[in-house]
């Protein structure tokens, strides 16, 4: 009977080598399905269950993520989070990621290529894989004053530094908190996300970058201005500027502001047109200069491209063609051009910077579990709009708007500051969007900023960009250079 | 019959302290690394367990010295390895369910269990000094083992727990005869066919080249087969019917030395269970949830929900394991008994799950290196069967998590939590203790 214990034995081993070519294949082989199975809870668990890199601004954590004693073992925390929400977006296990949470995803967790080296280390060592800590380069003080300035209106307030094209504060009106869809209970946070996209203000809009773009009205009258000076123009042509300006081939005219007169004798300088928004000189000059010379000049300051800062921002974006008509509208920022608050703010920081535009960006530097740093974004010139001389130009006759034309409730007092009010009809009958661009101190700026409040916000009577965006801008830039002169 | 006349006068007793040795720190270090996950570490428990844990191997130890003195040194180390590393993930469950605030001391009552398991191996081999006493006991081992299939399907005794109707209440104690029906089987197997072998050896028909045995002859096989059938159908247990027959084909070849048994028994063994898939809606959820385990129809509807579950567990685990202690087995229902495995696989990777099959492999070749040495017929048979019985449980049990065959209800031997089970496989290492020891006995010493 030996002889078939034998062969017994040879089929026990067959037996257990089968199990073993089993296990290999499910540990090993379709592992990868496996852990990529969307009912596989593991995967998420161990996605958002690994400790977090926190982001910080100013060198405080204002996301982080905080031990907690259930299956997913760290809770992300938001400190301020209706403060920083459009930057920092949400971290959800129900509704996946948004903003810095999605687009630094990879250092965050610690999962990206940069970290190899940490991650190698703590393998060695046996720590537990750490993410990296993500810094953006807002300011507090601003980003807090611009929160409470813009209120409960619904709009935007993005501010640049125009040297470098940090973003210093992005404020979007409403918003939410996001520590409401970061919560570990699905059916809450289910609740909590359906009563955000149920309220039609669109708290989870980053009007900022992202949301509807906006027809930036009277602002736009910057970039016609600088197409302008570079055509040869200087602060003290003068324009035609008749009280109604009749469009080609209509039946239609252009009136100013509240049909007022820019003119006694229908001529006025280009400063002054711009201090006082003249309608129907700069809409003329549109039509004068043509309309590919100002769409190259809005095109030079950013318009039609697909930003990264690294949140994706919407392309602001001009009519193509227009005919003389819908030119003149073009030019005073009305028919079919639209802007981001934050386009605005680019146009305000590349004339503040000498003409030269930097790319805008939100994440100063990246740095592993031991804040070593192992990614530091540096400023990067985006284009170069205009001339110095023709930059310092345009910048007296914003200096003007706000001296003496339209946008004196920015003034700041010892300060000079360049600005450019805008109030753009929204074409449904609604009150008009408005608008205040700016920046200062205007020899030396430190910040360069777009107000937007949509439908002129909450105030009553007659809105206008200079009496409801002016204000608000005026208090990020006193923040702004507050912080630059305490830091 | 061929016999092996190789003396041997080593007894092995020194390499087995050695090995034991080894056990017990994998076992305390097992133990150490989950209470240390679980923020549970301290120093002078620990200590306690190693304590323990010595007493119980050098009791071991000197009890074989004393009563089976050439029984196989490789064994128990690789039996008491097992079993060690089988508390500490029970352990670990218990911590992973306090976490989700369902309390449970499985690992407490386990290591009773254990203690109780082992006492009874030793028990065994200080009152049957020898083995071939059993040989008396055939016919009632025989219907021992009946009654202990059919128990639980006694009606107010035998209770059905999670779909299964193989355990019967006693004291308000849940009891898994089966697992010791299977012993019992196996003497009965033994004892069966040695006093027969010849009549089924005999020459029937010759198949496509093979000689096929009488159909009179039949009669054993087919009742077995039977039986198995009903118990596959009325207690809802795969396992166990598969387990029984699988054993008995087994046992019947070495018996008879011939393939063509084998080949009758699948065959029938494969018919009766695509019947009864057909036949009966619960066998054959069963197999849907096997085949088409991944399908959304069939996880959604639960059926494989578990069985996905576990393959989850273990695809997470990857090469080398989460760590004991650092995964979420507790993710699987039944993590700590029918689906260890699959914590196992999990937490110490592929390469722990290898080398936990590994311990099989040796236990089980160990066996058949018993059965091979040893001289009386009745012997080989006991020897081989039990070997095997441990193999196909292992086989069964692993492959139904692995997906090599359909999942079924049977425990991991000195693993899964369970006392029926922990009892049961100690007590087939108390008889492979006694049957080795008479096996490397040296020849005059024979009594």
């Amino acid at each position: 009977m030996n002889e078939p214990v034998r062969r017994l034995s040879v089929i026990v081993l067959a037996m257990f080598l089968t199990l073993m070519i089993a296990a290999s294949y499910i540990q090993v082989i379709a592992a990868g399905d496996l852990n990529a199975d969307a009912r596989n809870v593991r995967t998420l668990y161990r996605e958002y269950g690994t400790f977090r890199g926190p982001i910080v601004v100013d060198g405080e954590s204002v996301v982080w993520s905080k031990p907690v004693d259930d299956p997913f073992n760290y809770q992300r925390t938001y400190a301020d989070g209706p403060l920083y929400a459009a930057a920092t977006g949400y971290y959800s296990i129900v509704f996946g990621r948004t903003a810095i949470e999605q687009t630094e995803n990879d250092l965050l967790s610690g999962t990206a290529d940069s970290l190899f080296w940490t991650r190698l280390s703590n393998l060695v060592s046996g720590e537990t894989q750490r993410g990296a800590s993500v810094e953006l380069t807002l300011d507090a003080e601003v980003q807090q004053a611009a929160a409470e300035a813009l209120g409960d209106d619904a709009g935007a307030v993005v501010a640049l530094d125009p040297s470098t094209g940090e973003v210093l504060a992005m404020v979007t009106s409403p918003t939410y908190d996001p520590a409401l869809l970061a919560g570990h209970n699905t059916a809450e946070v289910d609740e909590n996300y359906r009563d955000l996209l149920a309220q039609e203000d669109g708290p989870l809009v980053n009007r900022a970058i992202a949301g509807d773009t906006y027809p930036p009205g009277s602002t736009f009258k910057l970039i016609v201005s600088a197409a302008a000076l570079e055509a040869g123009y200087d602060a003290d042509s003068e324009l035609y500027a008749p009280d109604e300006l009749e469009l080609p081939l209509t039946t239609t005219t252009i009136e100013n502001y509240g049909g007022e007169s820019c003119s006694a004798n229908e001529r006025q300088t280009l400063e002054d047109s711009l201090a006082m928004s003249c309608n129907t000189s700069f809409a003329n000059l549109g039509m004068q200069l043509g309309w590919g010379v100002v769409e190259r000049k809005a095109a030079e300051f950013g318009w039609g491209e697909q930003l990264s800062i690294p949140l994706a921002v919407t392309p602001s974006r001009l009519p193509e063609d227009p005919d003389e008509a819908q030119t003149a509208m073009a030019s005073i920022g009305q028919y079919d051009d639209r802007a981001t608050p934050l386009q605005m703010a680019m146009v305000a920081a590349g004339i503040a910077n000498d003409g030269v535009l930097m790319r805008p960006y939100l994440v100063d530097n990246v740095r592993d579990a031991d804040l070593r740093v192992i990614e530091e974004y540096e400023p990067e010139e985006m284009s170069t709009p205009m001339t110095r001389s023709d930059a310092n130009e345009l910048t007296d006759m914003m200096v003007a708007v706000v001296q003496s034309g339209t946008g004196t409730a920015a003034q700041i007092s010892g300060i000079d500051v360049a600005g450019k009010t805008g109030t753009a009809e929204t074409g449904t009958g609604d009150k008009p969007h408005t608008w205040f661009v700016g920046f200062a101190p205007a020899d030396n700026p430190v910040v360069a900023v777009a107000v937007l409040v949509e439908n002129g916000g909450s105030a009553e009577g007659e809105v206008t960009g200079g009496r409801v965006a002016a204000p608000i801008a005026r208090t990020v830039m006193e923040a702004a250079i507050a912080a630059q002169g305490g830091s | 019959m061929a016999t092996v006349t190789d003396v041997q006068v080593r007894t092995g007793r020194r390499g087995e302290l050695a090995l034991l040795g080894l056990a017990v720190a994998i076992a305390v270090l097992a133990r150490g690394l989950v209470d240390y996950h679980a923020d549970f570490l301290e120093l002078d428990e620990l200590a306690l367990y190693a304590g323990g844990w010595t007493i119980v191997a050098l009791g071991i130890h000197l009890a074989i010295r004393r009563w089976a003195p050439f029984a196989d040194p490789v064994l128990v180390p690789a039996v008491l390895a097992l079993n060690g590393i089988g508390l500490a993930v029970i352990r670990r469950m218990d911590f992973a369910y306090a976490g989700r605030g369902r309390d449970t001391n499985f690992g407490e009552i386990q290591t009773l269990w254990t203690l109780l398991g082992i006492g009874l191996a030793l028990l065994v081999i200080l009152l049957i000094r020898d083995y071939r006493l059993l040989r008396r006991f055939t016919y009632t081992a025989g219907i021992l083992g009946l009654v202990g299939l059919l128990l639980p399907l006694v009606p107010g005794l035998g209770s059905q727990i999670n779909g299964a109707r193989i355990w019967i209440s006693v004291f308000g104690k849940s009891l898994q005869p089966g697992e010791f029906a299977k012993i019992a089987f196996v003497i009965f197997f033994a004892g069966f066919l040695v006093s027969n072998r010849d009549t089924l050896a005999l020459a029937g028909p010759k198949i496509l080249g093979m000689r096929f045995p009488r159909p009179r002859d039949m009669g054993p096989l087919a009742l077995v087969w039977a039986a198995a059938m009903l118990v596959q159908i009325y207690e809802r247990d795969l396992g166990t019917s598969l387990l029984l027959f699988g054993i008995f084909v087994a046992m019947l070849y070495v018996a008879t030395e011939r393939l063509s048994w084998v080949v009758v028994g699948l065959g029938m063994f494969a018919v009766g269970a695509v019947l009864a898939g057909s036949l009966f809606s619960h066998v054959g959820s069963r197999y849907t949830a096997w085949l088409h385990a991944l399908d959304a129809d069939v996880y959604s509807s639960g059926a494989s929900e578990q069985l996905v579950r576990g393959l989850f567990g273990m695809a997470s685990g990857g090469l080398f394991g989460t760590g004991l202690g650092e995964g979420r087995p507790d993710l699987v229902p039944y993590a700590e008994s029918d689906f260890i495995v699959a914590s196992i696989g999990e937490e110490l990777g592929l390469t722990g799950l290898m080398a936990i099959l590994t311990l099989y492999v040796i236990i089980v070749q160990r066996a058949m290196r018993t059965a091979i040495g040893v001289r009386h017929g009745f012997g080989k048979l006991l020897a081989a069967g039990l070997g095997f019985a441990i193999a196909l449980q292992v086989f069964i049990v692993v492959g139904g998590v692995t997906r090599v065959i359909p999942l079924t209800g049977l425990t991991t031997p000195f693993l899964a939590y369970g006392g029926s089970s922990m009892l049961a496989n100690w007590l087939i290492v108390g008889l492979l203790l006694r049957i080795s020891d008479q096996a490397r006995r040296p020849e005059v010493m024979t009594p």
